[in-house]
């Protein structure tokens, strides 16, 4: 039996990996790609719970996460579509009407 | 023992794609990389008998928006120095933030489980999968469940009125 705190070590390990592409990339459809595999840590060891604790509720969270990554990279891809279209560019330090 | 080595593999397997994948300077090879990451990851469901997840995952991530994100990458035309410089140059600070946050992380104490709930291996079986999850998400989460439904109906409402181009003006 694979003790359970293999796979939080593995969620973490996902969670932290995703956090740094995050911050270093500067392509906003890579930050994108990040934040999807940050979510993808967070379920790994909520199935991982699910499993280990004999209950359905960690399976039920995954599956709204799932459904919420879904209109997350819906409407952010609609963003990036608009912002290219706009500012003939993807990088996200080339954005700063803010000035900040 | 046999379990231990599947793990390992799924959890190598997982760990260098990843890295592979925010470190490519194509987007498209990272894309198709992270199709192989969603691929393990469900193997990794299966694994902890989440069957309909890994189903899910397959369908919903792999199927629905890695092909999303596709579409979008081809739809943008990218400028030639696009390709070039991907890192921004503040990369030692992230790097370190997440180096310190994984230490952290990986130091906290073991959990203890708690009190097991009533769906053990048998009655997930009796019930199937599919049958199971269907029982607790309409009963105890079927609130939930439905506000899942109208946020992805303001998702599609919203990409549409965000990508639709504007012929007035």
């Amino acid at each position: 039996m694979v003790p359970l705190d293999w796979y939080l070590m593995l969620g973490g390990v996902v969670f932290c990996i995703g956090m740094v592409g995050f911050m270093i990339r500067r392509n906003i459809i890579m930050m994108f790609l990040a934040v999807e595999l940050m979510l993808n840590g967070v379920n790994i060891s909520l199935v991982a719970f699910s499993h280990y604790l004999q209950d359905l509720r960690g399976q039920v969270f995954v599956f709204f996460i799932i459904a919420v990554a879904a209109s997350e990279a819906a409407i952010g891809l609609a963003i990036v579509i608009l912002i290219s279209r706009n500012k003939n560019t993807i990088f996200i330090d080339e954005i700063n009407e803010l000035r900040g | 023992m046999i379990n231990k080595i599947f793990f390992i593999y799924f959890a190598i397997a997982i760990v260098t794609l990843s890295l592979v994948i925010i470190t490519r300077k194509s987007l498209v090879h990272s894309v198709l990389f992270m199709l192989a990451l969603f691929f393990h990851i469900a193997g990794l469901y299966l694994f902890l008998n989440a069957e309909f997840l890994a189903l899910v995952q397959i369908i919903v991530y792999a199927g629905a928006i890695l092909v999303l994100f596709l579409f979008v990458i081809m739809l943008l035309n990218i400028r030639e120095d696009e390709l070039k410089e991907q890192y921004s140059s503040f990369w030692p600070a992230g790097i370190s933030i997440g180096i310190v946050f994984l230490i952290v992380l990986l130091r906290m104490p073991a959990f203890s489980l708690g009190i097991k709930g009533v769906w053990d291996i048998k009655s997930v079986t009796e019930a199937t999968s599919t049958g199971a999850i269907g029982q607790v998400l309409y009963t105890e989460y079927l609130l939930p469940f439905e506000v899942a439904s109208l946020i992805l109906l303001i998702a599609i409402i919203g990409a549409i009125i965000l990508a639709k181009k504007r012929f007035s003006k």
